[in-house]
């Protein structure tokens, strides 16, 4: 097998594409930097020069409002210059491949590729064919990894708890079609969480996620009590049509998080969710609402968290 | 030509026969064996010292891509890299574009393989019209065409209805029935084995299951019908599991699994290697040890190469959207060594799940080194060992995840009905 294909000769950091394999220390190393760029949004001249004169393209194949608009922020508070594309709907339909475009854009001296792709492994293969030349972040691909939202929600974790060495964490929802889960996951056993959870209906949950160093629930009940994080995933739509779930209902049902049910976690459990939340069907609103949620500091921190992951990837 | 083949190791793995002898052959066929006919003059004489001289191997599944992919690969640049990997006699799935399911397209394809004069060609026909599972081909017209079973390459048959009705029919003549067991439903959407590999990548996934529930449809539905059935492609232990029962209980079943699947399993994906994209999906090491523990008892009787050229721009994608497959017709032989040295199975052994049982599956005749017979033959330098790149590959698909192994084997000659159709330097 070769090299971890995110890390340089020298073992630093030349591409975010997952958080599985990445050493305690560099994940540490993103969070502390994050942790110092958290100011730099209350200042007047919300800029830092650390990317200028580079130029970041932000690659959606897939569309996202959010997570666009996070790294174009994180970007452009680093001084970079942010070019967008939103590639669903442009060269890949007329039949240009994933590398052509590549190519062409590496030819207009790209020294950043921010990517969202459907398919798992997409950033990989940009990251093989790019080389040493530029840095690839994945910004979500497939099932695979969102590495950037599991630094985020680590920070968060962090922020609130300070310390992983105990806590229980559990991760509630769609963890099969979950990039989300994977990476926070990834994230909290190597900062050393002794307790990750997965909770949810069994058509929900991947073969073997056991694997991942997790513990499996299939009662919300059992899987939240004494949480001291609990992080509802979103549930899609298009999960409801086939053979998965039956309803919204009878899911908010069996694994929806309401004041009820939260009460079973510690009494100073945190509630995460990474968004777009669907209210009424896997949390209620008067929990993402309520003093226990966390939700948009999420947000806050991510841009953060993604200016650390930017300024690494450009300093190695 | 009259070829004196000297020195070498004779291996027939039909016979049993392992031992040095020369061999002297004439009018295209096999004249002797140790001792040369009365008054043979060799008009060539191969020094064989040193190689193995086996039957010319038996390929249960080589896609030739005519017609209708010819941009992929050409009856000649396949042809050519199946001599060059010692085979000599090969089966072709009728996964074309038209499938082959009229016998017009039968003819053509073996008479275009025929005016080649290289490996012989022997297509499968298909069992339902274009492999859409719905009505029944021309099964007695197509095997007066050529065709020497019938098979729905990897299209499964969703309709157990037609599935029934199909190995009825072809049973009715003896026709044997070629099938991959994978249930569609089950497989939908998936793009490797649902397992920790698939889970930790975020690769939607194939469970095992879909091989099995579909292997006991089809064991069952062809002990009801008296169909003589050949499953392909086996990857899983509970298919092997299944098939070894079935042969104890008597069953006429007989089985092959691709060479990939002998030597790879999940892990090899890596971090997304498309060449690991195969049909069906590298499965667990489990499953992989199963396979070859089924090779080496006899359950599995055949390595076959699945042979599937692809061009490079299909692979370079992410891994769910590249096409599966591997060239390997190349690398039959190799991979049926490497199998052998490492599971310490006897050359002779090892060398018949490429010759002798893939030709008596096939029902041809082929696969075997006897007096009189057509003198189709493979020589090779068993010690050496050749990196495979894509620049060593004589098969218009470089696509295989063997790219950089080091491999044994180098065939040195191969004869088809007595003349040399491939040679290569020492």
């Amino acid at each position: 097998m070769p090299r971890n294909p995110q890390l340089n000769e020298k073992g630093a950091l030349q591409h975010l594409l997952t958080i599985e394999g990445l050493p305690r220390e560099i994940l540490t190393h993103i969070l502390d930097t994050a942790a110092s760029f958290i100011n730099v949004a209350e200042r007047d001249v919300k800029k830092v020069p650390l990317l200028r004169g580079k130029s970041v393209f932000n690659l959606f194949f897939e569309a996202s409002t959010r997570t666009r608009t996070t790294f174009e922020i994180a970007a452009k508070r680093l001084s970079a210059d942010v070019i967008n594309l939103n590639i669903a709907t442009s060269s890949q339909t007329k039949g240009e491949t994933l590398l052509d475009t590549i190519d062409n854009l590496s030819a207009m001296h790209a020294d950043m590729f921010v990517v969202r792709h459907a398919t798992s492994g997409a950033p990989h293969l940009i990251a093989q064919h790019v080389g040493s030349h530029a840095h690839v972040v994945n910004a979500g691909d497939g099932r695979h990894a969102h590495p950037t939202q599991g630094l985020l929600d680590a920070y968060t974790i962090r922020h609130y708890k300070r310390d992983f060495t105990r806590l229980a964490v559990a991760i509630v929802g769609d963890v099969l079609h979950s990039r989300v889960a994977r990476s926070l996951i990834h994230a909290l056993t190597t900062l050393g969480a002794p307790e990750v959870r997965v909770v949810g209906p069994k058509t929900l949950l991947p073969t073997g996620v056991e694997q991942l160093g997790v513990r499996v629930f299939n009662d919300m009940r059992a899987g939240i009590r004494d949480c001291d994080v609990i992080v509802m995933l979103r549930v899609q739509n298009e999960r409801m049509t086939g053979a998965l779930l039956p309803s919204e209902q009878e899911f908010f049902k069996s694994f929806g998080l309401t004041p009820e049910r939260l009460a079973l976690a510690k009494r100073d459990a945190i509630v995460m969710h990474p968004g777009p939340m669907n209210r009424g069907v896997e949390i209620d609103s008067s929990v993402a609402d309520g003093t226990q949620s966390v939700i948009l500091s999420q947000v806050t921190f991510g841009i953060a968290v993604r200016m650390a992951v930017m300024s690494i990837l450009a300093g190695s | 030509m009259r070829i004196h083949i000297k020195g070498g190791r004779l291996i027939d793995p039909a016979s049993g026969r392992d031992e040095h002898e020369d061999l002297y052959i004439a009018g295209g066929e096999i004249a002797a064996i140790a001792r040369a006919p009365e008054g043979f003059h060799a008009e060539r004489t191969i020094d064989a010292k040193g190689l193995v001289v086996c039957p010319g191997l038996v390929d249960l599944s080589v896609r030739l891509r005519e017609p209708g992919y010819e941009y992929r690969a050409t009856l000649e640049s396949e042809m050519q890299a199946a001599v060059a990997g010692g085979v000599t006699s090969l089966a072709c799935p009728p996964d074309t574009d038209p499938p082959l399911d009229e016998p017009g397209l039968v003819e053509m394809l073996k008479s275009r393989a025929k005016s080649l004069n290289l490996a012989r060609v022997y297509p499968l026909g298909a069992l339902t019209a274009e492999l859409k599972g719905e009505r029944l081909a021309e099964m007695a017209e197509l095997t007066d065409a050529g065709c020497v079973g019938f098979s729905q390459a990897d299209m499964p048959i969703a309709d157990t209805q037609v599935l029934w009705r199909a190995m009825q029919y072809a049973s009715t003549f003896g026709f044997p029935v070629w099938l991959r067991p994978q249930d569609g439903f089950l497989a939908q959407g998936g793009v490797a084995h649902d397992g920790d590999v698939a889970t930790r990548m975020g690769l939607p996934g194939i469970p095992a299951f879909a091989e099995t529930v579909a292997l006991a449809t089809m064991l069952q539905l062809a002990r009801a019908t008296n169909t003589r059935l050949h499953v392909c492609r086996l990857s899983t232990a509970e298919a092997v599991a299944m098939i070894r029962r079935a042969k104890q209980e008597g069953q006429d079943v007989t089985c092959d699994v691709g060479a990939h699947h002998v030597h790879l399993c999940e892990v090899d994906i890596g971090y997304f290697d498309s060449h690991c994209h195969l049909v069906p999906p590298l499965r667990s090491q489990r499953d992989r040890d199963a396979l070859r523990a089924g090779l080496a008892d006899g359950t599995i009787d055949a390595i076959c190469s699945d042979h599937t050229p692809l061009d490079e721009d299909v692979k370079r994608m992410p891994f769910g959207e590249s096409e599966p497959g591997a060239t390997g017709v190349e690398l039959l032989l190799p991979l049926a060594l490497k199998w052998a040295m490492e599971a310490a199975v006897p050359l002779a052994r090892a060398l018949g799940a490429v010759t002798s049982r893939p030709a008596s599956i096939m029902q041809v005749e082929a696969g075997a080194i006897r007096v009189g017979a057509a003198a189709d033959l493979c020589v090779f330098d068993p010690d050496a060992h050749l990196r495979i790149t894509p620049e060593s590959l004589r098969s218009q698909g470089k696509n295989t995840p063997f790219i950089g192994y080091e491999l044994p084997g180098h065939v040195r000659y191969t004869l088809v009905s007595g003349q040399v159709v491939y040679e290569s330097v020492g």
